[in-house]
């Protein structure tokens, strides 16, 4: 066979070399606002993974994921807040709300093609953060504090940003794990072959409506986690810091920006995103003045319509090298690109 | 509730509803005529809000005096953005269509508030202020106007499409794009109209709700969601479906904010796309 | 061999708003058995496919696959009992190589990548595109995309497979070599109704003809039968 890519022992060998490397990055980065700042590419990159899984691979684009965002942050903080629940359990539980509310909403949407599916996840996230606004059982606008007078690893606070980073990058490979299983299973296989030609996909006998549902699901399940591990770090949500509008589209952007349909794609669009946030901010004042906007929106026009894959094919074919990029058959960015 | 009351919002819900349609009428002809759900459609409102403002604020020319002007501004940045970016990515994946229009939302909103910051203006004393009474029944002077405006767009556009060989070469190629251009209809112009007209009636809605709407930067969000509501409902391309349904929005949205409560009352017009979508996929008016 | 019809389609009609495509068609399909489906262009031959393999939902009529009755079905479902199609224009999966779109078929019956993958390069053999099995689909010659379709719905185990035009723009070698595959397609016990305008094509190999034209079946015979019929060169020659 001549698979124009690396071996598998390589690739597995440089898998965990850069996993040591991030393990052992805090170690050197010892500053807290610093290690803030890598905390915050590895919760975009693990966001952008997951979104990845149904907006890359199967091709179904939402801008809807802060609901999923959402519906995590609130399950575990309330099952913390009125039972004791530990956010371990309450994350999970958090996952599982979500992956219910992905099913009932992805029946009726999943009717929709292409651009009317992304309009119509917008309005479905829209009528949450309404109706959580309105909400006094989840103290509506006011948002919900965690308690401060405990931490540890069974609340999953800390004091300091260190146990956060272990954390995040945990999750984060869970993610990675996880879209790579399916990369490679025969649901990966149906995934693109949905995204590519729906209808050829039906007549090989792929449901549609049940792949897609998968799709969304893992992809709403991993996305909540990243809600839960918000709310610890934060230690307070409120319908703007996890359902707005604005981080459903950060999420889309960072997949977008790093290439759909890669598996660490998401992880540089991270890296990217969030540093020129970081620099936006520091040189136009806290809200950057809408300068990162325009920097990542002038990125994603340029992305569409010249280079379809990404960043990372921007780069040209620096992404081979990456550990764990797709082992079979042509670039899942290739698909991307425009038919002439 | 009295009858005073019901009339009452009828009429308010009639106005907002008419405000809708205009609106949607843009995002649906460009949906029709190509396929692409312009996600800029409510920033294009926003730099047609902004154009009323910056003429009021330096040249003192009222909103309404300056819809001409406004339509023919955005008229032109819809044939650029047409131009510069929509005719590159035609035939690219969807993906990249989706991205394409949805990073020229953000970056038309990044814009926005660079150059004009995120604060909230008013036009104040505009030509068109204060209540009209009627009977019982109170309204806005601005929404009045505002409404009669949209009743006005939206007949010019149904009569260019239908009554116009121009109109009727787009409508056209909304019907049929292939057939069209087998007829020696030339494709890429009417798409660049289509872009052209879908933003100058999203710059003259702008115009006209700046007489009565806080102008900033994400101004466009609260109106693209309802618009896509409105084109679902009205079914996908159809101009007299989108201005039908666009009244439903209004007067729904408008009593459900009555019986609800008003912090409902997007979130009850939002749920009605997911109703149409389980009931009636194809909506009033669409293609099966 | 079982004598019982594999497909028997009972009075078979579709319209579009109000626009008939097909009027009243009946017919069997015994296994095994090669039937062209000839006709002039828009006589529904397309919309009969799109009806037979799950995509349309007949407006009357009956259509039994091993005397089940699957009207209206799923095409998810019809690929599941063993009807299997290729597209007249190619859909292939574009940014999958050529045996990843094949594996796609295969795993309708079983799941496991590796097993997937085995099938796939045998099915590839089988169409003669082995030597193509790496390329990007996207690659492809249109000949060869044709052929990989078939490759991936032969994957799928089909007892009848739909062939939607396989042999048009091919030359006349290619054309021939079409004609061995569908004749080894029958050899391995797979019924084929096959929509062709490529006569030379078809007519050496069908058992059977059918013939639409308006909609309607006029003509169900042999190939030789099929020659002589007044009404099938009436409707040929635009009567």
């Amino acid at each position: 066979m001549s698979e124009r890519t690396i071996p598998t022992p390589v690739k597995a060998f440089g898998a965990l070399a850069l996993l040591a490397l991030a393990a052992l990055l805090p170690l050197v980065v010892t500053e807290p606002s610093q290690q803030n700042f890598l905390i915050l590419i590895l919760m975009g990159a693990q966001l952008g993974v997951a979104w990845n899984i149904v907006g890359g691979y199967a091709g179904q684009v939402s801008l809807g994921h802060a609901v999923f965002y959402g519906i995590g942050a609130y399950t575990s903080t309330m099952l913390l807040l009125t039972l004791g629940l530990s956010p371990w359990v309450g994350a999970l539980a958090g996952g599982g709300v979500s992956v219910l509310f992905a099913l009932a909403m992805g029946w009726p949407c999943f009717r929709l093609k292409g651009h009317y599916f992304a309009m119509a996840t917008i309005a479905v996230a829209e009528i949450v953060q309404i109706l959580v606004t309105n909400s006094e059982f989840l103290e509506g606008a006011v948002g919900l504090s965690l308690p401060m007078d405990q931490s540890g690893w069974g609340v999953l606070i800390f004091l300091s940003k260190l146990p956060y980073y272990y954390v995040i990058l945990g999750l984060l490979v869970l993610t990675v794990l996880t879209a790579w299983a399916i990369e490679r299973s025969h649901i990966g296989y149906y995934f693109r072959a949905i995204k590519d030609e729906p209808e050829a996909a039906r007549a090989l006998g792929v449901s549609l409506t049940r792949y897609k549902l998968i799709a969304l699901s893992v992809s709403a399940f991993l996305t909540a986690l990243g809600g839960s591990f918000y709310a610890q770090k934060e230690m307070f949500i409120d319908p703007g810091s996890v359902l707005a509008g604005a981080i459903s589209i950060k999420i889309a952007l960072i997949a977008i920006l790093g290439g759909v349909g890669t598996l660490l794609g998401p992880v540089l669009g991270a890296a990217v995103l969030i540093t020129i946030e970081e620099y936006s901010r520091t040189l136009f004042g806290s809200t950057g003045s809408g300068t990162d906007m325009i920097i990542y929106a002038a990125m994603i026009i340029l992305v569409a319509v010249f280079s379809p894959s990404g960043v990372l094919g921007l780069l040209g074919d620096l992404r081979r090298f990456l550990p764990g990029a797709r082992s079979k058959g042509p670039d899942m960015a290739d698909k991307m690109e425009i038919r002439p | 509730m009295t009858a005073d009351i019901l009339f009452q919002v009828l009429v308010s819900g009639l106005l907002i509803g008419l405000i809708y349609a205009l609106v949607a009428v843009g995002l649906t002809l460009i949906f029709g005529v190509m396929d692409i759900v312009n996600f800029a459609h409510g920033e294009f409102l926003m730099l047609g809000m902004y154009a009323s403002f910056w003429a009021f604020a330096l040249f003192a020319v009222d909103p309404i005096v300056a819809l001409p002007f406004t339509a023919l501004l955005l008229f032109a940045v819809g044939v650029i953005v047409y131009q510069t970016v929509i005719r590159r990515i035609l035939k690219a994946p969807m993906l990249s269509q989706i991205f394409a229009t949805f990073g020229l939302m953000i970056l038309l909103r990044g814009l926005a508030q660079f150059f004009w910051k995120p604060d909230h203006r008013l036009i104040p004393h505009s030509l068109v202020s204060g209540n009209l009474t009627l009977g019982s029944v109170q309204f806005g002077l601005p929404q009045f106007v505002a409404a009669l405006g949209a009743v006005g767009v939206t007949g010019g556009l149904w009569y260019f499409l239908h009554r116009t060989r121009l109109g009727t070469a787009l409508e056209a190629t909304a019907i049929d794009r292939e057939a069209a251009t087998l007829m020696g209809i030339d494709g890429q112009k009417m798409f660049a109209l289509a872009w052209g007209i879908g933003a100058a009636c999203a710059g003259i809605a702008g115009g006209l709700i700046a007489t009565f709407f806080p102008i900033f930067p994400e101004v466009g969000a609260n109106f693209i969601l309802i618009a896509f509501v409105v084109v679902v409902l009205g079914g996908f391309g159809s101009v007299t479906g989108a201005f039908l349904a666009g009244i439903i929005v209004g007067l729904i949205e408008v009593l459900g904010g009555f019986l609800v409560g008003p912090e409902y009352k997007t979130a009850i017009v939002l749920s009605l796309l997911l109703v149409v979508l389980l009931v009636r996929p194809r909506g009033l008016m669409g293609k099966a | 061999m079982n004598t019982a019809p594999l497909l028997a389609v009972d009075g078979l009609g579709k319209a579009f708003d109000g626009l008939v495509a097909n009027r009243d068609i009946s017919f069997k399909i015994h296994h095994a058995e090669i039937v062209g489906l000839i006709g002039p262009n828009g006589a529904g031959k397309t919309t009969l496919f799109n009806c037979l393999a799950g995509f349309y939902t007949p407006t009357t009529g009956r259509i039994a696959f091993e005397g089940r009755d699957i009207t209206g079905s799923s095409p998810e479902s019809a690929a599941a009992l063993g009807i299997a199609r290729t597209f007249q224009i190619v859909r292939v999966f574009h940014s999958m190589t050529a045996r990843e779109n094949v594996m796609v078929g295969a795993m309708l019956r079983d799941k496991r990548v590796r097993e997937a993958r085995k099938r796939a390069d045998a099915e590839l053999a089988f169409v003669g595109l082995s030597h193509r099995a790496d390329v990007p689909a996207s690659d492809l010659t249109v000949s060869e995309q044709k052929r990989l379709e078939v490759a991936r719905a032969l994957a799928t185990d089909p007892k009848l497979i739909l062939l939607d035009e396989v042999m048009a723009g091919l030359n006349p070698t290619e054309v021939r070599e079409a004609s061995q595959l569908v004749h080894r397609i029958h050899q391995r016990g797979i019924a084929s109704i096959i929509v062709e305008h490529v006569m030379e094509g078809i007519m050496p190999i069908a058992h059977r003809m059918l013939v639409l034209d308006y909609g309607a079946k006029i003509a169900d015979g042999t190939p030789a039968e099929i020659a002589e019929n007044p009404a099938v060169i009436a409707a040929y020659l635009g009567d």
